[in-house]
């Protein structure tokens, strides 16, 4: 196993092929990026990224390459910021190419309001979000769905909250597959994932996640920017968050049963962590299904915490509730079935992202008309004291990543050497300064999400928009942030 | 018998050491609360038994520690005591603690999951030590 990066480009770098690999590998990022995962190696780390990118070029039915954005930072077999596409036929499916939050994404809402309209309230608006958006661990939603209601949830997704009137039916068109996977049955997940999930739809959960209020900061792309419907000083919504213990607990439960299925089906693994199955097989079938299942969920959590925040909104600054319209909503943890070329050939195939977002091209079809032209938003989520992005996707995603993109800025600091260098109450106040207004429902997770624990996203950003796989429409910057 | 968390650049690892496996596996349940709460604040007033079982000893120890992450929700407890017994590949268990009760418990983060990652079993010195790294 040699793990050395040849330069390909100033942004791409290649991960030749060797010992067990299928495919090569291939970097997405400049020196700073690249050069820290060297420096991983060389120190002789025995969990690094590149280690990650070789291991999952190494299975079944890999296409093309083993991609990594250039958020990459280790995970758990893939790592994050990875894309492993596999042919459906020969290919696998795996745990560590989805991780323990499926359907873990991002939903963008425009509001009419300007940044002069909320600097006034901020204070107010923070205390109100943080009574109305439940956040955090133990916290329970505001809302109790039955177990019926669960199963309609787990199948149809965020139109399943709409029908009880959390949320507009126009809102469904602009979440990715409309909010609703196909696929998903209920069957096929566990009953302590049922049962784990007990209230806890419209939370927002701990960790990185987050729901901020922006506003636009600098528009790159005018023309994307009206389609997205963002306008410079335009304040909108941004959340953070997944599938909850109900994806946890698909997660946990499939490791298991993936762990004896490479057994039985003799899959070469490398690492425990990446256990896979064949994706036609009966336990990746229902591996899949359970993993629509967590995204549907996603959507549905997100669809209620919409409503709750548009509920914070009215009553803050007295606007209506249809006034707040959907910008986009995407999952940047999940295993889609896609079509793509291949060697000149359309080929349907299985596509993993872990920490990574899709990023389809102008005219694809399952964009919807306003945003067809210009391609599908890529919504980027920066860290409490620096900025957000919105890219666009484009045809040479479509051709290069398999219409794939990052997700984030990418962790550059342990939660352990976070919490060590950032004292949370400091950071807060010295945020204050800067005027945003953070309120976190536990302090540790404050500090190990300090904005100084990850890369510079605008170096992240650089390298999408220079390759041209995602290209800049908007910056936005916080003013208010709700952490879990 | 001790417990210890360390950096992993995403997560958090932790590792239980103890005179047994199973002494090794309580010490990692302690680790892995000691992540979302303040151990020392959580009474161990009521018992949850956890029982469990897998092929071999490093999946026992992910089986366990997933184990209680779905009891601290399902129950919605957090927990500060643990026992464990190991026969066969068998884990007969408990878990002891209380309500959540986020200001009082000095709630944190949350974990999502116990994976495979760095998943170890091993003794040195007569020892036994299990490691793994848990998503948060």
């Amino acid at each position: 196993m040699k793990l050395t990066l040849k330069k390909k480009s100033n942004y791409i770098w290649e991960l030749p092929k060797n010992g067990d690999m299928l495919v090569p590998g291939l970097v997405y990022g400049n020196k700073a990026i690249v050069d820290h995962l060297l420096a991983d190696v060389k120190e002789g780390k025995e969990w690094n990224a590149l280690r990650q990118i070789y291991n999952v070029a190494c299975l079944p039915g890999l296409q093309k390459a083993s991609l990594a954005m250039p958020d990459v930072h280790p995970g758990y077999g893939f790592c994050i910021g990875g894309v492993g596409a596999f042919d459906t036929k020969e290919g696998i499916i795996t745990v560590a190419g989805v991780g323990f939050d499926a359907g873990c994404g991002v939903r963008d809402i425009a509001t009419p309001l300007k940044r002069k309209d909320v600097e006034p309230k901020k204070k107010q608006l923070a205390e109100r979000m943080f009574k109305d958006i439940p956040a955090g661990l133990g916290i329970r939603g505001k809302i109790a769905i039955s177990w019926d209601q669960l199963e309609e949830v787990l199948t149809k997704g965020a139109a399943f909250p709409i029908s009880l009137g959390y949320g507009k039916k126009e809102d469904l068109k602009f979440i990715e597959q409309q909010g609703k996977i196909p696929g998903a049955d209920p069957e096929n997940v566990s009953e302590t994932a049922k049962k784990r999930e007990s209230k806890q739809i419209g939370t927002l959960g701990s960790g990185n996640h987050y729901m901020e209020i922006q506003y636009v900061d600098e528009i790159f792309d005018p023309v994307a920017a009206k389609a997205y419907g963002l306008e410079k000083d335009s304040v909108i919504i941004s959340m953070h968050c997944g599938s909850r213990a109900l994806g946890h607990q698909i997660g946990t439960d499939y490791l298991k049963v993936l762990d004896a299925a490479s057994k039985k089906y003799k899959i070469p693994i490398r690492e425990r962590e990446l256990v896979c199955a064949p994706f036609q097989s009966e336990e990746g079938q229902q591996y899949f299904s359970a993993v629509n299942c967590a995204l549907n969920y996603g959507h549905a959590n997100r669809q209620v915490l919409a409503h709750l925040i548009r509920g914070v909104f009215t009553k803050v600054f007295g606007i209506d509730y249809d006034s707040m319209k959907m910008i986009y909503e995407i999952s940047h943890n999940s295993a889609k079935l896609e079509k793509h070329k291949v060697d000149g050939k359309t080929k349907e195939l299985i596509v993993h992202r872990k920490g990574a977002t899709r990023a389809f091209g102008p005219g694809h079809p399952e964009l919807p008309a306003p945003i067809k032209k210009v391609g599908q938003p890529v919504l980027v989520g920066g860290t409490m004291g620096t900025c957000s992005y919105i890219l666009a996707g484009t045809e040479i995603a479509m051709r290069d990543t398999f219409g794939s993109a990052c997700h984030g800025a990418g962790r550059r600091m342990s939660r352990h050497q976070a919490k060590r260098e950032f004292r949370a109450q400091e950071l807060v106040r010295k945020l204050e300064k800067e005027g945003i207004i953070v309120k976190g429902h536990g302090w540790g997770g404050i500090a190990e999400e300090a904005p100084g624990a990850y890369k510079d996203v605008e170096n992240t950003i650089k390298v999408m928009h220079e390759t041209g796989i995602a290209t800049k429409v908007a910056r936005m910057k916080p003013m208010v942030c709700i952490k879990g | 018998m001790v417990f210890k968390t360390y950096e992993h650049q995403a997560d958090i690892g932790l590792i239980g050491e103890g005179s047994t496996l199973a002494k090794a596996f309580e010490e990692g349940a302690k680790a892995m609360f000691s992540v979302m709460s303040d151990l020392k604040s959580v009474k161990p007033a009521k018992k949850v038994a956890i029982n469990c079982a897998a092929h071999d000893s490093e999946a026992l120890f992910v089986e366990w520690l997933n184990a209680l992450l779905a009891q601290k929700d399902i129950k919605n407890m957090m927990f500060s005591k643990f026992e464990v017994k190991i026969k066969d590949g068998k884990l007969t268990g408990a878990a002891y603690g209380e309500k959540m009760d986020v200001k009082k418990h000095k709630i944190m983060v949350e974990v999502k999951a116990a994976t495979y990652s760095q998943l170890k079993i091993w003794k040195e010195k007569g020892k036994f030590f299990a490691r793994c790294v848990v998503d948060v």
